[in-house]
């Protein structure tokens, strides 16, 4: 490699970590409880499962589920019915209005028995905490988006961290650590070995991480693109009389999807959904195509099935990166694996931030005849040799 | 003499562990079971590695520890 790509690529890597790491620091401490947020919510109180003894019997009425929610907040609007993917429970979520995107109530039914069992906080609580700094850093969408840029420069810095590496390790075999001189050196290796064994799973985790900050501007998207053209001929009618019960809604659903299940249903006029319709998100029963949805939209008046589509391309990306960044998808061995990556990560972050720390005034050739056997190799020889 | 390390030696590690990284986080999403149990060993492998090394490099920098071994 020559030596001007070689400072170019090393520029970038310094520039990219250096601009985004302080950020990066925080979403990975932040990431390690919520790796186990749903033991960890357990543990505090702040969640429940289910009882195990209650035997299985004909699914609950939907209608008195969403009807004991509203009466539990009189004055908000349910927005969403959704199925636990693991526990038998539905969990019914209320906001201030249909649109905005703040909760402001969940309750969490036996979908057996149709029981209440919980009331987890919606807006407050440790594991919230983690999750809206993670997410959003208290500062809403603008938040949320700052952050997905600062993982696009997360993934800059991991690309050029590749390109470099080779050049820093022509000298030395794979896995050398030195204790030789100061600790510079052994952090400077710990930094290679550490980052270069990690970075594939640090670019997946990186890439999903910055397709999920998008979130909301690509269901908006989808909303106005593909939902839009289904609505053309609803256009300009009064406000529908909605459905009751909506155990209707569901019944339609299963028949138009039988061997799906509901993941979560939108009610009308909320963003999931449309003004004159229910949106039904079905989900497969495998483990695969668990992770994939199916959007059915169903008349809020009629109950009756309007319209069937696949998820777009783009929608599916977002619903498979969500397990690929939150790594809750192999059982708690995965989980464990998943919060020690995590770990090695932060060592790469704090060891990248101490050796620019250290060498903020050294040139990139210099660097890299330290990174050879530095009493072998002067300068001139690591120049000459780059230029190969 | 050539006293730089090949491509080969270079990138041999890195390479073998970034293609099992991503059968890792790809087999757990493919099925349950055995498929897991697969992920867990893919990418449990980097941690292996650099525990495996640090180790060494720790026994080789401090001779009673390595006696120790």
């Amino acid at each position: 490699m020559m030596v001007k790509t070689l400072k170019t690529w090393y520029f970038i890597h310094k520039w990219t970590s250096l601009v985004c790491t302080v950020f990066l620091v925080l979403l990975c401490i932040t990431g390690l409880p919520l790796v186990f947020r749903d033991e960890l919510a357990v543990l505090l109180g702040e969640a429940v499962e289910p009882p195990e003894t209650v035997m299985g019997t004909a699914r609950v009425n939907l209608q008195a589920l969403v009807d004991d929610a509203q009466a539990r907040r009189p004055n908000d609007h349910v927005q969403f019915l959704t199925l636990d993917d693991e526990h038998p429970t539905w969990f019914v979520s209320l906001a201030a209005t249909l649109t905005s995107v703040e909760t402001t109530g969940i309750y969490m039914y036996d979908a057996r028995t149709g029981a209440f069992l919980h009331a987890p906080p919606a807006n407050e609580g440790v594991t919230n905490f983690f999750f809206t700094l993670h997410t959003e850093l208290f500062a809403g969408l603008p938040g949320t988006l700052f952050l997905g840029a600062m993982g696009g420069l997360f993934i800059t810095s991991l690309i050029s961290g590749i390109v470099v590496y080779g050049p820093f390790m022509r000298r030395l075999s794979f896995g050398t650590i030195r204790h030789t001189g100061s600790g510079r050196l052994t952090w400077l290796d710990l930094h290679n070995l550490l980052g270069i064994v990690t970075v594939l799973w640090a670019l997946v985790v990186g890439v999903t991480g910055v397709i999920n900050t998008l979130e909301r501007p690509l269901f908006a998207y989808w909303q106005q693109t593909e939902v839009a053209g289904m609505l053309a001929p609803w256009h300009g009618k009064p406000a529908p009389t909605i459905v009751k019960p909506m155990d209707a809604v569901v019944d339609t659903a299963q028949a138009a999807a039988p061997d799906m299940v509901v993941r979560f249903v939108a009610f009308p006029g909320t963003l999931f959904a449309t003004p004159y319709h229910y949106m039904v998100f079905m989900r497969g029963q495998t483990p695969l195509t668990s992770r994939l949805l199916k959007p059915l939209l169903i008349d809020a008046e009629t109950a009756q099935l309007t319209d069937a589509r696949t998820l777009p391309w783009y929608l599916t990306a977002l619903v498979l990166s969500q397990p690929l960044h939150f790594g809750d998808y192999g059982g708690m061995p995965l989980k464990i694996v998943w919060a020690l990556l995590d770990g090695i990560t932060i060592i790469v972050l704090f060891s990248g931030l101490y050796l620019w720390w250290m060498k903020r005034h050294t040139s990139t050739e210099q660097l890299l005849a330290d990174a050879d056997l530095t009493n072998e190799v002067t300068l001139s020889a690591a120049q000459s040799a780059i230029r190969r | 003499m050539n006293i730089f390390l090949s491509a080969r030696q270079i990138w041999g590690v890195p390479i073998v562990i970034g293609v099992g990284s991503a059968v890792g986080l790809m087999s757990a999403l493919l099925g349950d079971g055995g498929w897991d149990v697969l992920s867990w060993f893919a990418l449990g492998a980097p941690v292996t590695v650099v525990i495996w090394y640090v180790y060494a490099s720790l026994s080789l920098a401090s001779p009673k520890m390595g006696k120790r071994l």
